[in-house]
């Protein structure tokens, strides 16, 4: 099999927010370095992102600072984070933001001339950076305009489908440029994985096509452990109508703006059911509820801004009990602020142009004068490979993650906001430590008999064209069906058993899927090769949910509906076994530092 | 449910021909859901570019009954679906596949702009000062997705093929967003003017009318870029001037 060969100090497989800010510092610490991405550069998934960047610049309220955002993030999490990667974080997202302006971002400003902050759920104070509702795009294309001046090189539209190894050491990665469909072989002394998640394993869901999990699947079947795959974030407001936008993202920013979700009857139901450990911080009133949107210091917020989990659980309930909106959802209303600001209609265009823009064209209505119907849609996996919370290297050498596919700081549920924070602040580190470690390495050989098998592999759907073989898209359809109905948002054991007996079937499919025509730009042959990968991360999602018999953050059971003291220090780890097969095991969390512990009580 | 039929172009550099689908459509439904329906219900290997279905990212620009559009954001009700929809790739650039182009140009032209330069800080924590009215001026500009339909329509490239001389009205938009950045200090007028061809543009606003994200792109950016070049390079006044101080 031929292929072409490359070799860089380090590899960088994935630039979105969290790969490119891995290739900006593995450049500056002078090693030479590549980046690869399944789509052109500046297209990846960061791009999404509306609602803005936590960091505790202070800006808007001088009594936040890392403390109160680390409180914050713990709790959101509960207390399943990684400690250590919940300090860094918010100790480190400040001067990450700072850098990004020194980059060329344009931030909105206070009236001081400062970087704005907007509030978000479960942040106790307005602690989130922006560009209107498209601070994702002004990330990605910082990062992208700083990056491509140096030195590193991108390889746009190729996908990596395995993984090299020399002895227990990571030393490559081989995949395809999707143009030509030609083989490549990447050496390096450090590969960082920064591939996103994995919704694309659920029907309704915001994740773009490249969410297949392949970061997630590569560190597995180099023998990395995975963690907390169970907790699979579903964002309370996507789209439902018309069907085919059904789960794309309407943003928190919507309701930090001072939108409102009402159920069929008018009711506003999110004052019905607020949290215990959130009472103490939310409003009493709709009237206080307002005045904190609009910045008043001594007002609580709106039970619309408790956590994602929670609030997609009681769109689900209002549903379920038959006070939907026409379409299966609810209403997310923000045209009702025109009753409190004069120039109301100007200004949802003006705070949320990307919205109003998508629902005026996508399901025409104007948002300024009607409420938009929504419901939860799989956005976000806080699950991942398991990363050393300093230096981001997995549990194999030379394998750092960074980003959405690693795990650790978002516990439970991750807070909005909390994730283009991420994406910068576990990037720059593992770039920091992935060009330390490879100046530490002298190359290493790959093995060419299993470069050979890995492309053999991938070509087999080919040999299957035509007779009797399967397309590769109804495979995946049935694997997001399956996903969607058992390990939903709602989950019990028998379901979950469901979705687990379904995947034999499912994989022995994929193996046989077959596909039409030759090896350039061909999507069929795309999909096909993805399939693996996604079948992989569901079957984690799911045996990751069966073994945890509580409910917790995003992983919900309804019949084990209360949390379990035992199970809140217990992370759940998945590894392939000796033979194979997916091992499951839950591990005790390390106990946290006294001085951390210290700043969780006093944040209560 | 009633069906619809679209002409899509099939094919590489070596040649190609329109094909006809027919298949279902729905309420709703956008021109990239039939694409998507017809991949994976009648030919699997149809390459289309894609991530967000959102006009948020800019990867499926398409000529869409012969107009230039985001294919996610153009909704089947929009076009008479009693005649083919014709749905072929951009025209400005070499075709790799189907409905793929090679936009590859594009990524070098950015290159070869001047970065950004900010000034000094202004605060000892290393942070600068921005009025929002500033920081407005240029946010329209940097609304940009970068889909290229503007390159697409413009005729400097898709009819002249000056790709060698002129960078195109997203390169123009990249450098004003640059040039009337608050903090910025590089200047990017003597390149504008002899490497980046802003000349060549006349004006005719086609950019503008196809910009998905409404950006004004001529007068906004382009025409003051070129008010710039006059001031900076022809001005008979400012001319004179140089040559009594240099």
């Amino acid at each position: 099999m031929t292929y072409e060969s490359f070799e860089y100090d380090v590899l960088v497989i994935g630039a979105g927010g969290a790969g490119l800010r891995a290739a900006i510092e593995a450049s500056s610490a002078g090693v030479s370095v590549g980046l690869v991405c399944k789509s052109l550069l500046g297209k990846a998934h960061t791009v999404m992102a509306e609602g803005g960047m936590a960091a505790a610049l202070g800006n808007v309220d001088d009594r936040d600072d890392w403390k109160v955002h680390f409180a914050d993030t713990m709790r959101g999490g509960q207390y399943l984070n990684s400690w250590r990667m919940a300090e860094l974080h918010a100790q480190e997202a400040p001067t990450r933001a700072r850098e990004l302006e020194a980059w060329g971002a344009v931030f909105d400003r206070t009236k001081d001339g400062k970087i704005l902050q907007r509030n978000f759920g479960g942040h106790k104070y307005p602690r989130l950076a922006h560009v209107g509702d498209r601070t994702g795009l002004e990330m990605i294309r910082t990062l992208q305009d700083h990056g491509i001046h140096q030195g590193f090189t991108v390889h746009m539209e190729c996908t990596i489908i395995e993984l090299q190894k020399n002895g227990d050491r990571v030393v490559g990665a081989f995949g395809y440029d999707r143009e030509k469909g030609r083989f490549r072989l990447f050496t390096a002394r450090a590969v960082v994985l920064a591939s996103g998640g994995i919704g694309r394993a659920f029907k309704v869901t915001s994740n773009s096509w490249e969410y297949t999990g392949d970061g997630h699947a590569l560190a597995y079947r180099a023998g990395a452990e995975l963690m907390d795959m169970e907790f699979v974030q579903f964002h309370p407001t996507g789209m439902v109508w018309p069907p085919s936008v059904r789960g794309i993202l309407v943003t928190e920013g919507v309701r930090g703006e001072g939108g409102v979700l009402r159920n069929s009857d008018g009711k506003r139901f999110m004052f019905e059911d607020i949290p215990d450990a959130y009472k103490s911080s939310t409003a009493d009133d709709e009237e206080e509820g307002w005045k904190y949107t609009q910045g008043d210091k001594n007002s609580r917020r709106p039970p619309e801004l408790l956590t994602r989990d929670h609030v997609a659980r009681c769109i689900v309930r209002e549903i379920k009990e038959g006070r939907g909106s026409p379409h299966g959802g609810v209403f997310l209303d923000i045209a009702w602020i025109k009753e409190r600001l004069p120039n109301g209609a100007e200004h949802i265009k003006k705070k949320l142009p990307s919205m109003y823009h998508q629902f005026k064209q996508l399901a025409g209505i104007d948002i300024t004068q009607e409420p938009m119907e929504v419901g939860p849609t799989t956005h976000y996996v806080m699950g991942g490979i398991r990363v050393d919370a300093d230096t981001q290297m997995s549990t194999v050498s030379g394998l750092f993650a960074a980003g959405e596919c690693a795990a650790g700081l978002h516990g439970a549920n991750r807070l909005g906001g909390n994730s283009l924070s991420d994406l910068l602040v576990f990037g720059q580190r593992a770039g920091q430590y992935a060009a330390a470690f490879a100046k530490e390495q002298t190359t290493a050989a790959v093995n060419p008999d299993e470069v050979e098998a890995a492309a053999r592999h991938a070509l087999e759907p080919f040999d299957r064209e035509g007779s009797d073989a399967e397309g590769p898209y109804q495979v995946q359809f049935d694997l997001q069906d399956l996903m969607q109905a058992q390990v939903g948002i709602v989950r019990s054991e028998g379901e979950i058993q469901k979705a687990i007996d379904g995947f034999p079937g499912l994989h022995q499919r994929a193996n046989r899927v077959g596909v039409q025509g030759n090896r350039e730009y061909n999507s069929g042959w795309h999909t096909a090769l993805d399939l693996r990968n996604l079948l992989m991360v569901a079957e984690a999602v799911a045996r990751s949910a069966i073994l945890r018999t509580e409910s917790r953050g995003a992983h919900f059971r309804e019949d084990h509906l209360e949390k379990d003291a035992e199970q809140g220090k217990l992370n759940t780890v998945i590894r392939q076994g000796t033979t194979g097969e997916m091992e499951v095991v839950q591990e005790t969390l390390a106990p946290i530092r006294d001085d951390l512990q210290q700043i969780i009580e006093d944040n209560k | 449910m009633s069906s619809a039929t679209f002409r899509i172009w099939r094919g590489n550099a070596d040649g190609g021909a329109f094909e006809d689908y027919t298949t279902d459509v729905s309420e709703g439904m956008v021109v990239l859901d039939a694409v998507h329906q017809i991949q994976a219900e009648k030919a699997n290997d149809l390459a289309v570019r894609w991530n967000c279905k959102a006009g948020k990212c800019g990867s499926c620009s398409a000529e869409v009954n012969g107009n230039p559009k985001l294919m996610c954001m153009t909704r089947l009700n929009s076009l008479p679906l009693d005649q083919p929809v014709t749905i072929e790739p951009m025209q400005t650039f070499p075709l790799i596949r189907d409905l793929v182009t090679d936009v590859s140009w594009n990524y070098e032209v950015k290159k070869r702009i001047k970065q950004f330069a900010p000034r000094e800080p202004d605060a000892p924590d290393g942070t600068w000062r921005v009025e929002q009215y500033d920081v407005e001026r240029v946010q329209e500009f940097r609304k940009c997705i970068e889909c290229f339909l503007c390159q697409d329509v413009c005729h400097v490239l898709r009819d002249h093929r000056l790709h060698d001389k002129f960078i195109g009205p997203r390169y123009f938009v990249y450098t004003a967003a640059l040039e009337m950045h608050a903090l910025d200090t590089a200047d990017r007028t003597t390149d504008l003017a002899n490497e980046h061809g802003v000349g060549y543009c006349n004006i005719t606003k086609c950019c503008t009318k196809v910009c998905p994200e409404e950006i004004t792109i001529t007068d906004n950016a382009i025409i003051p870029l070129k008010e710039r070049v006059v001031d900076q390079m022809y001005d008979p006044l400012t001319k004179m001037l140089r040559m009594f101080t240099s």
